[in-house]
């Protein structure tokens, strides 16, 4: 019977191998490979690309990166937490609508939704003269071109990519373990924490990584909402595609990145051990 | 076995048949850069030649290198700019062109072919040109501007946009400096890196596609600007000013090439010739607001477009303009420089 | 009470911060001018250009295509993949939930770039199909990663109750499990649908000639700005999805009653 079961993940085990393993070989291949002056790949190895990477430079912008897309991501989860909460606790019928709802607003063009945060934050924009009408402000606030705006910028679009997961693991979650919790003189505080969020966790390390990984590689937010004025891992990258002809660095700048990835992936592995598989 | 074979034979007749009816419709292949064309200009095209326009687009040079050079794309007519030939060519992704196929060649500019990135035109033809220069609120600023110099003075600041392009923004320092757009030299471009970072607290903004907006709503004073932009900018706001500084700047030509792999150049070159009529070049200039390098489509613009000596300077564009060349070596120095400012 | 409308307060705000930025895009699709820093007038222009131009038709109904297909198709694989991985032997399972993380994490270009390579490389047509197998090989993950803490959830006994009940396995699964794991399901589904709307350089890279996506069409459009056309395209989606959805809404409130 499990046996059995186990069969149907071979499907998407040969899919991985060929869309997913293949290419990061190819990374890998090229990240080793040396250029020529207009940016061919030579097929000799170098270590020079991985060495280039880990000066102060361009270490200051990984360490930037990170900085913004762990705070994005605490942002997304502290935001969203509540409205995955709302939401699954809401009527039968309501539920299904509420997430709907939610998710719309994506379905714009990602290009034209930023655009139109640019038109919200600028100095003659919607949240400016909001503020300077209700009396908060005299002096229109810089907004736009912060790492502010990036943050909004990224709470928008990764938002629901939190909700979503913590909400699809609260709406099934026994009532029966929180009445119990409450019967047995839990306040609803201990009720939370000691039942409700454990149960969530699933979800809310489902939210993490979906959030954090296009955080730290998104360069589009950070070129229209910061003004282009900081370089993030993800423009770095971009940047040796599509400008400096240097897919080498590219690819090694990619690789160090999906390494870093993978080890934290496998360190909090270790930690999840065998026996919680609540947290897998 | 006769039967057989007969049968095979049979089949093989009707399937080339059926593939002949199906190649009749003629088609062309054309990757352009995105919105760059007018769709009215296709469809007289289709119409004239009954050759069906297959349009596709990109938005960088490098995209199109991707492209090419990976293969599995049977594009017939691109339209890379200048600076990007030399590379297509050294990877050998561009055909060989025969100039007695285009006959409307001769209606170009002079000025625009037997350039140096191509001598003899033997595998580009130019489509537009343009200009990088100043687009500025003259009405807000009140005195005139003709310098690079205006994006560094402080009385501007955070109302300055520049190029969030490495070799453009590198490229007009280098100019108002007095050097070649295309300097590879470590001490100049190291003087350039010293004022573009001390620049960037005066900044509004990089960027190379959001500049109209924050212009148009006063949210900056000036710009880097396409002059194609600039002039749709202008018409729709008429305080605005387009000027070429008199340091000199970027001038930049996009031309028609037949890549390596294209499968029907009979139609390229009908397509390429199409575009190089008086009055598609003309109908395209009005559409597109930049330069184009046709003598005669340039005759049939209207006053005011044709003589305007922002769009069509005097004398020889390239005495005091830089058109770009591709730098090489030097590609890895301005990306590290660039990283630099950019993380400063 | 108090604390009922805090609730309530609190997800309205959620939803004016998620739908202030599409408002803005509309008022802008109705403006006298093509760009987007002034307000001009109001006019119905970009409307008409729109329906006259065919290569925004075209791109249009190849991405509403594309993302029904490949968020059909991740989810069908992904659904698979995560029963499968679920029955797996623990040490196994962490594994393979490792390797499903992995194309998470390569930045888009790279996913692009490679999957051309790789095309190329085994002769594939670029075209439709290859945007399609390129976004069923992005969305896939986030299903199983939707999918999966389901199973966990999931009363390991509720299947063993219905098979001693009489049930198949099959009927099992389509009865029992299914159901329950559901909202995971549509979760990755949304989740595919919605990323696969908005790809951009992936699709660039693995199209061939003759096919463009929206997402395309726009991205290039940044030499010489994006055309409110665009924006009054996005406008008529929108208010048609949004207005299904309240249909659809008000029905069932109907027959609840």
């Amino acid at each position: 019977m499990e046996k059995k079961k186990q069969g149907l993940a071979i499907p998407y085990i040969a899919w991985t191998v060929i869309f997913s393993i293949v290419p990061l070989i190819i990374i890998l291949v090229y990240s080793f490979c040396e250029r020529t002056p207009y940016g061919d790949i030579v097929f000799k190895f170098t270590t020079e690309n991985y060495v280039k990477f880990f000066q102060p430079i361009y270490l200051k912008v990984l360490w930037r990166s990170v900085v913004l897309a762990v705070s994005s991501t605490l942002a997304c989860l502290l935001i969203g937490y509540p409205m995955a909460w709302i939401i699954a606790r809401a009527g039968d019928r309501a539920r299904n609508f509420m997430v709907m709802l939610f998710v719309l607003p994506l379905w714009t063009n990602f290009l034209l939704r930023t655009y139109a945060w640019m038109g919200l934050l600028r100095e003659n924009g919607f949240f400016n003269q909001l503020l300077m009408a209700i009396g908060l402000i005299h002096q229109p606030l810089k907004m736009l071109y912060t790492d502010g705006a990036v943050m909004v910028g990224m709470v928008y679009n990764f938002l629901p990519f939190m909700v979503l997961p913590i909400y699809s693991v609260l709406v099934k979650m026994d009532q029966g373990h929180i009445d119990a919790a409450n019967d047995l003189g839990a306040d609803p505080k201990q009720t939370f924490l000691r039942v409700i969020l454990p149960l969530s966790f699933p979800g809310i390390v489902s939210g993490i990584i979906m959030v954090f990984m296009p955080a730290l590689s998104t360069f589009i937010i950070s070129d229209l909402l910061g003004g282009g004025q900081t370089m993030m891992l993800g423009n770095l990258i971009q940047n040796q595609f599509l400008s400096a002809r240097n897919w080498q660095f590219g690819s090694a700048i990619s690789s160090v990145m999906i390494v870093m990835v993978l080890i934290t992936t496998l360190i909090s592995g270790k930690y999840r051990g065998e026996g919680s598989e609540m947290l897998w | 076995m006769k039967t057989r074979v007969t049968l095979a034979l049979a089949v093989l007749a009707l399937a080339v048949l059926l593939t002949a009816g199906c190649g009749k419709q003629a088609v062309v292949n054309v990757y352009n850069w995105g919105d760059y064309m007018d769709p009215a200009v296709l469809e007289a095209f289709e119409k004239e030649t009954k050759i069906k326009v297959i349009y596709d687009v990109y938005s960088t040079n490098e995209e199109l290198l991707a492209k090419l050079k990976a293969g599995g794309t049977n594009y017939d007519v691109v339209i890379p700019s200048t600076n990007m030939l030399e590379v297509f060519l050294a990877q050998d992704l561009i055909s060989e062109i025969d100039l007695s196929k285009i006959p409307n060649f001769k209606n170009l500019d002079p000025q625009f072919t037997n350039l140096e990135s191509d001598p003899g035109n033997k595998y580009s033809v130019p489509y537009f040109w343009g200009t990088i220069g100043i687009l500025y609120n003259a009405k807000a600023i009140g005195t005139e501007i003709d310098s690079w110099r205006a994006m560094f003075d402080p009385k501007y600041s955070g109302k300055i946009i520049m190029f969030d392009s490495v070799r453009d923004t590198i490229g007009v320092t280098l100019k108002m400096l007095g050097y070649s757009l295309n300097s590879t030299d470590p001490a100049q471009l190291s003087e350039v890196e010293q004022l573009l970072i001390k620049q960037k607290p005066l900044l509004h903004s990089y960027t190379v596609d959001a500049y109209e907006d924050p212009l148009l709503a006063g949210d900056a004073l000036l710009s880097m600007a396409w002059s194609g932009d600039a002039f749709k900018v202008i018409s729709e706001n008429p305080d605005f000013k387009y000027i070429l500084p008199k340091e000199g700047t970027n001038v930049w030509v996009d031309s028609m090439s037949i890549p390596k792999s294209a499968k029907n150049k009979e139609a390229a070159y009908k397509f390429i010739d199409f575009i190089l009529k008086p009055e598609i070049g003309a109908q395209l200039a009005q559409y597109l607001g930049y330069s184009t390098p046709n003598k005669a489509a340039q005759a049939l613009l209207p006053e005011g477009i044709r003589d305007n000596k922002v769009i069509y300077p005097d004398g020889n564009v390239f005495e005091l303009n830089d058109i770009q060349v591709d730098i090489k070596e030097a590609t890895e120095l301005y990306d590290r420089i660039w990283t630099e400012i950019k993380s400063n | 009470m108090v604390k009922k409308f805090g609730k309530w307060f609190y997800a309205g705000l959620i939803y004016v911060f998620m739908y202030l930025p599409i408002v803005v895009l509309i008022i802008y699709s109705f403006n006298d001018s093509r760009y987007r820093g002034n307000w001009e007038g109001f006019t119905l222009r970009w409307y008409a250009e729109l329906i006259k131009d065919r290569s925004i038709m075209d791109a249009l109904k190849n991405t509403i295509l594309i993302a029904v297909i490949s968020s059909f198709g991740a989810t069908v694989l992904g659904t698979m993949a995560a029963i499968g991985i679920f029955a797996m032997k623990p040490k196994v399972r962490n594994f393979m939930v490792d390797l499903t993380y992995l194309p998470v994490t390569y930045p888009e270009i790279v996913i692009g770039v490679s999957l051309l390579a790789l095309y190329v490389g085994i002769g594939l047509p670029l075209g439709f199909w290859s945007i399609v197998l390129s976004h069923i090989t992005f969305c896939v993950p986030f299903v199983v990663i939707a999918v999966l803490p389901k199973l966990y959830q999931l009363n390991p006994n509720l299947e063993e109750a219905a098979m001693d009940l009489g049930a198949t396995p099959s009927q099992a699964f389509w009865k029992v499990i299914l159901p329950e794991i559901m909202p995971g399901v549509m979760t990755g589904m949304l989740l595919s649908f919605t990323l696969s709307l908005d790809d951009f350089l992936i699709s660039f890279f693995t199209t061939g000639s003759g096919v463009n996506t929206l997402a395309i069409k726009i991205y290039s459009m940044t030499k010489v700005g994006v055309t409110p056309k665009i924006n009054a395209l996005t406008t008529i989606i929108f208010v048609t999805i949004l207005t299904l959805l309240l249909v659809i809404q008000g029905r069932e409130k109907k027959v609840e009653k």
